[in-house]
């Protein structure tokens, strides 16, 4: 299969990170690679992370089936990855579900017809403070509201995202200024 | 008075603009203790973290001098692990290093490599971290740019390596040799002990010092106020400050960066600002979802230090509090966290990995009222099943809270089963 000259020169990076004997070692930052560049793992794929790491077809497959975020078909275009966690039900998590359900008009681990959102319950993110939180793609937005997810989901459909919330904002007293 | 900000001493940069850039904390003394540490002998390094009381704040509390001095002689090369997986349910504090000061994490990996003498360091972070890690990598990019990482380190002819691991989502691969299994491009099954330590056999077989974010971050601290000093912010047993990751039905949740050992209570009312919409405290869980549940009453005195939270039932864990107010159904919170454990569990051992499913079911069950009225104690007898017949310690991860939630509030679980 062709594999994107980017991806090839990524995993010239990753192999570089390890002990030269040691590229059983790119599997996992690898495939981590290849999901973010070609959407998901195809067989194929996984053919050519065998090949060119060295290892077995059956030793890709296990590791890829272990990672919860890495995935053998493709996503919609915008991933909604929503923690279901503690904290975040603590604030209201599963109102918000029911709202985001209802807002796309499909449940959990499923994908809009148009192809633009999937949906996925997920476990804690590690924005317990800033609860509740979801990542769409890579970007992270804390302190959902059903307002702050209308937003959200609207800038994603007319193509002007709202901008996520990078860094994680400052709350508690390690947000305190002391002057030097 | 422990609400002021005057006792931060590794968040004391986070609020300054540009502290994640190398220019700008350089200015600020980035880098400093390394130079000092360098100067040091190794040995020297690890006898002043083993005087300063560090232990570790990602879960276990191990002391940190004591595990670097578990280096076996003569065994090269030698690794560092950074664990920056921080998946244990309410913990929240090691992002805020990773993406405010990112120096002040790979300054400590530096002088722990420095300790141990090893070559590379592994900075093991977690795959849904995705804007933590773009600014990690930029600071190890910037880091090597000006010899702090790399060849011949600041001329000291000491060579050290930093790089990037990457998670995918699994909460094992927190597990120190989980995450060792995994930076070896395996799946993240915790090894059989012994051996006990990755310090004597880790990555690759060799020597590795696996520290969460948080206790590395420390190190140039000490280094800087000496380990009287640190161990003065904390209590004889644990030296320095935690970061206590505050969540739940609390009115100021956050980062709250106090000396260890604080009263609970100081930290939900006089940082948290008090229950929500003046509710009244149920329980606590004080660290992490892992950690048995406290009531009301026994929140009333407790410190939040390894030997008063171990000695009130509980565990310190990762210091990550979840505040529980009265409206909220424990057998509901069951359901929210053996769902996880279940989600989470890696099916390297039977009564684990069918444990906790059958665990989610039952508490289901009773929560969506159909339970019968010996699946409470099936739900107990499972835990106590799982409990210490692992490999690992997410069997009692689960198993603790499970117990606890039954026993401690056993009526409401009653209340919603019919028969």
């Amino acid at each position: 299969m062709d594999i994107p000259e980017t991806l090839v020169r990524k995993s010239e990076e990753i192999f570089f990170s390890f002990p030269p004997e040691r590229r059983e070692s790119a599997l996992v930052p690898l495939m981590f690679e290849a999901q973010r560049e070609l959407g998901c793992i195809t067989p194929d794929t996984e053919r050519w992370i065998a090949e060119t790491v060295g290892v077995s077809l059956v030793k890709v497959r296990e590791v890829l089936t272990f990672y919860s975020m890495l995935r053998r078909e493709r996503a919609g275009k915008y991933l909604i990855q929503f923690c279901h966690n503690i904290s975040c039900c603590l604030a209201g998590a599963e109102d918000l579900q029911r709202h985001v359900e209802k807002k796309l008009g499909i449940k959990n681990g499923e994908t809009t017809g148009d192809g633009l959102f999937t949906l996925r319950y997920v476990e804690c993110l590690g924005g317990c403070s800033w609860a509740p939180m979801m990542l769409v793609n890579e970007m992270q937005y804390y302190q959902l509201t059903p307002e702050k997810l209308d937003r959200i989901i609207e800038g994603f459909r007319s193509g002007r995202p709202v901008p996520p919330d990078e860094p994680t904002p400052l709350l508690g007293n390690v947000g305190e200024k002391i002057a030097v | 008075m422990t609400s002021s900000n005057g006792t931060r001493l590794l968040s004391r940069n986070f609020a300054l603009p540009g502290q994640a850039n190398l220019d700008t904390a350089l200015k600020r003394g980035a880098y400093e203790m390394l130079k000092r540490a360098l100067k040091m002998k190794p040995e020297e390094v690890t006898t002043v973290v083993k005087a300063s009381g560090l232990r570790g704040h990602g879960g276990a509390g191990f002391s940190a001098g004591m595990k670097w001095g578990f280096v076996p002689k003569d065994v090269f090369p030698r690794y560092v692990c950074v664990n920056a997986d921080e998946s244990e349910p309410g913990t929240c504090k090691d992002r805020l290093i990773l993406e405010y000061d990112p120096h002040l994490l790979i300054e400590g990996a530096l002088i722990c490599a420095w300790a141990v003498q090893a070559e590379r360091i592994y900075l093991y972070i977690r795959g849904e971290y995705f804007y933590p890690t773009r600014i990690v990598q930029r600071a190890i990019d910037e880091a090597r740019a000006k010899g702090f990482v790399g060849e011949n380190i600041l001329g000291s002819g000491w060579s050290c390596h930093v790089h990037l691991g990457t998670g995918a989502g699994q909460y094992i691969c927190g597990e120190e040799t989980g995450l060792i299994e995994s930076l070896e491009g395996k799946k993240g099954w915790p090894r059989l002990k012994p051996p006990f330590y990755p310090a004597a056999v880790g990555l690759w077989g060799k020597p590795t010092i696996v520290n969460n974010v948080e206790t590395l971050a420390f190190v140039p601290r000490i280094i800087e106020i000496g380990a009287e000093k640190f161990l003065s912010y904390g209590t004889p047993k644990a030296g320095g400050p935690t970061l206590f990751s505050l969540s739940g039905s609390v009115n100021r949740p956050g980062v709250y960066e106090l000396p260890t050992g604080v009263p609970l209570k100081t930290l939900i009312y006089d940082c948290g600002g008090g229950i929500k919409d003046g509710r009244r405290l149920k329980a606590v869980i004080p660290g992490g979802s892992s950690s048995h549940i406290l009531t009301a009453e026994e929140c009333e005195n407790l410190k939040m230090d390894f030997e008063s939270v171990t000695a009130a039932g509980s565990m310190l864990g990762s210091a990550a509090v979840m505040v529980i107010d009265e409206p909220v159904s424990i057998p509901r919170l069951m359901v929210w966290m053996t769902r996880f454990y279940a989600h989470e569990s890696c099916g390297q051992c039977t009564p684990c990995r069918e444990g906790t499913g059958w665990l989610l079911r039952l508490a289901t069950r009773i929560l969506e009222g159909r339970g019968r009225r010996r699946d409470l104690d099936d739900l107990y007898e499972l835990a106590e099943n799982i409990d210490g017949k692992t490999i690992c310690a997410l069997g009692q991860a689960v198993a603790w809270p499970t117990k606890s939630y039954i026993t401690k509030f056993r009526r409401e679980f009653e209340a919603l089963i019919q028969e």
